[in-house]
């Protein structure tokens, strides 16, 4: 996996609530055996007008210098709903490694984590400050996000501190794949089987159907 | 006396593998369900460097996401690209050992429709599927939630996840029913009144005398839309009902195994004095019929309601977003939402699909017709669900009232629009479903979510309709 150390760059101000993991990428964009190449269908509804890719010019993403984002800035509940891990992507593939919102839906948090990418939690009247000093220059001033010393820099130079469960962070910091991670645990994962077995053995003897 | 805990704090501590600080833990995966769209790239993540399934025997897997549901269809789908996922997801369970409930197989249909049903999903079990609607399956007392494909691998590979402990909240629904009024209005409601964002965070546990007095699969509904809530997972815990909806089920334990299991599930249910983080309590006894306006669960009011008027929001980003809500939806702040005149109708998915839902819907159809102009689809949750509701005659009454009766897959809710599978741009449809965002249903549509029996009267009327007043 990618890691995530600092990144400094063009936040693009996406405040609305509630945007919901249909709109990153709608269903029909989805439809590629594959982890990469979904940049172009990327919030593909607001991002084109009447379904042809013809980009409408009053979308976010659709203005310089918007579409240098490195960094998103979110309302309350950002990527809710659908699990699909292909909104991660969508957003890694155009260049966006890291979102700052409120909250987040649980599965695309999860997500992140999984991709080298760093959702950071902030409360909402901070992310609504840096979005407005970033609103105030254009787009130009860029926004600093260090996961070394887990802190946001808005463009005026204040820092805010966010928080991150360690193991998370060290993945990100390391590139850690998880798997391999967890694989490190087999003796413990086989001393809670035969422990749980003993307790549950009707999870373990699953009947033929 | 040990401390009283919660449903969630038992299920929790009996399933840590490993605790690893800062409320982190391994957790472990009792029972594991993939589909076609998200199983095919969770095998994607066993190859390089190549691992094998840990427990074959705990995973699971159907056909529902790309194949179509139109009668006749096959293996490959007019979606352009589907295919890849079909054919992956039938390559991978060969590949793996796994179970899979292929396209003709007699126990195809939605996951989180087939794992209950089959006995798959147990009281205490954690359950996970790349789908966000597996907390649906919370309905039987399973702690089920929805994970990314590369989650899923984890999955497969280890039969554990990494997990942060969630919150607790306790949702208790209290009083009796009125007629018509069922699970889909109880969780719109709540999800109306707390938001799209209130279970952020929690494991949320509904309870109360309206949820006990729930059939499974009314549990089910309620639980299905536990997502559109943000929580990160929903559940009832198991009683009596519960438990006599699983005996029996195909893979169900049995015998001395089904005791066993059984008294372990009596156990469960919170201890009186158990602490919630939060708790919210719901008066249901004169709830309305809810149906959504807007293009997140929680723009929802009463069927007898009107459309809010966003400059009364306080919050300049809440006020925009009602704003492009109403845009999108073609709607008027004060527009009466009853009698506004819809072009489509659909029942099914995994919300409201099952058995139970089919027979509402039908007791309001029966001797109706459709008008022309409104294009209305059923697609049961399960073939099982299908094929028992031919037997009653229920397919019948759908078509003589003018629906298509389909097979059984996610379709209409999720395909956006592919041809043949979806709505026009524009159109203003009821639904069952439990998503009424922008594009869901197709590009542009305009989704209105409702329960079947007012999905069913809305089709009849040509407009969305209050159940409550239609002719007896």
């Amino acid at each position: 996996m990618e890691r995530f150390t600092s990144l400094t760059g063009v936040a693009a101000p996406l405040m609305r609530h509630n945007v919901d993991t249909d709109a990153i990428i709608p269903g029909r964009e989805l439809m590629k055996v594959s982890k990469t190449g979904f940049a172009e269908g990327l919030f593909a509804n607001w991002r084109y007008s009447d379904g042809e890719r013809k980009e409408d010019p009053g979308f976010l993403l659709n203005r310089s210098p918007y579409r240098q984002a490195v960094i998103l800035l979110a309302g309350h509940n950002f990527a809710c709903g659908s699990s699909r891990e292909v909104a991660a992507w969508a957003l890694r593939d155009f260049g966006i490694r890291c979102v700052i919102a409120p909250s987040y839906g649980h599965i695309f948090h999860a997500n992140c984590f999984r991709n080298g990418m760093l959702p950071v939690t902030l409360p909402i009247a901070q992310v609504e400050a840096i979005a407005a000093q970033v609103e105030q220059s254009g787009g130009q001033q860029p926004v600093t996000v260090d996961l070394e010393s887990c802190t946001v820099t808005a463009p005026d130079g204040q820092r805010f501190p966010f928080t991150l469960a360690d193991l998370h962070r060290t993945a990100l910091l390391e590139g850690l794949d998880a798997i391999s991670s967890t694989l490190r645990h087999a003796d413990r994962i086989a001393a809670y089987q035969a422990r749980d077995r003993a307790r549950r053995p009707w999870v373990y003897d699953v009947p033929a159907g | 006396m040990p401390p009283a805990r919660t449903m969630f704090e038992k299920v929790w501590d009996d399933h840590v593998v490993a605790d690893l600080g800062q409320d982190t833990c391994l957790i472990h995966i009792d029972r594991h369900f993939l589909h076609e769209l998200s199983g095919t790239m969770s095998f994607k993540e066993l190859d390089d460097p190549p691992r094998p399934v840990r427990h074959p025997e705990l995973t699971f897997a159907t056909l529902d996401h790309v194949i179509e549901t139109l009668p006749g269809r096959g293996y490959t789908t007019r979606i352009p690209g589907g295919d890849g996922f079909i054919s992956g997801l039938r390559e991978g369970t060969r590949k793996h050992g796994l179970r899979l409930f292929d396209l003709e197989h007699p126990y195809q249909g939605i996951v989180h429709v087939v794992s209950p049903e089959l006995g798959i999903a147990l009281p205490g079990t954690t359950l996970v599927c790349g789908d966000s609607h597996t907390c649906t399956v919370g309905g039987v007392g399973a702690l089920a939630w929805g994970i990314g494909s590369t989650e899923g691998g984890h999955v497969l590979a280890t039969q554990t996840l990494l997990l942060t402990r969630p919150q607790t909240m306790r949702v208790n629904f209290e009083g009796t029913l009125p007629t018509h009024v069922s699970a889909k209005d109880l969780v719109l409601h709540l999800i109306g009144r707390i938001s799209a964002d209130g279970g952020n965070g929690y494991a949320v546990e509904y309870a109360g005398s309206a949820v006990r007095a729930l059939g499974v699969e009314g549990r089910l509904t309620l639980c299905n839309m536990g997502i559109e809530f943000s929580a990160r997972m929903t559940f009832v815990a198991p009683d009596d009902t519960t438990l006599s909806y699983l005996a029996g089920r195909p893979f169900a334990p049995k015998g001395r195994a089904w005791e066993q299991a059984a008294a372990y599930w009596r156990a469960l249910p919170s201890d009186r004095g158990a602490r919630f983080d939060r708790e919210v309590r719901i008066d249901c006894s004169g709830l309305a019929p809810q149906v959504t306006w807007g293009t997140s669960p929680e723009q929802e009011t009463g069927v007898d309601g009107h459309v809010p008027d966003p400059a009364r929001a306080a919050d300049p980003v809440a006020r925009q977003g009602m704003e492009r809500a109403l845009s999108y939806m073609g709607l008027q702040p004060g527009q009466a939402l009853a009698g506004l005149p819809i072009e489509g109708a659909f029942i099914g998915s995994c919300t409201n699909s099952r058995l139970d839902d089919l027979r509402a819907a039908a007791a309001v159809l029966k001797g109706g017709r459709v008008p022309a102009g409104v294009k209305a689809i059923c697609t049961p949750g399960s073939t099982q669900v299908k094929r028992a509701a031919e037997a009653e005659g229920i397919d019948r009454i759908f078509r003589a009232a003018g629906f298509e009766w389909r097979e059984s897959g996610c379709s209409f809710c999720m395909s956006g629009g592919v041809k043949g599978e979806g709505f026009g741009v524009q159109q203003r449809v009821v639904s069952t479903t439990n998503r009424n965002f922008e594009g869901r249903q197709g590009p542009g549509v305009r989704s209105h979510l409702a329960s079947p029996v007012t999905v069913a009267a809305s089709a009849l009327a040509g407009r969305i309709a209050d159940v409550r007043h239609l002719r007896a």
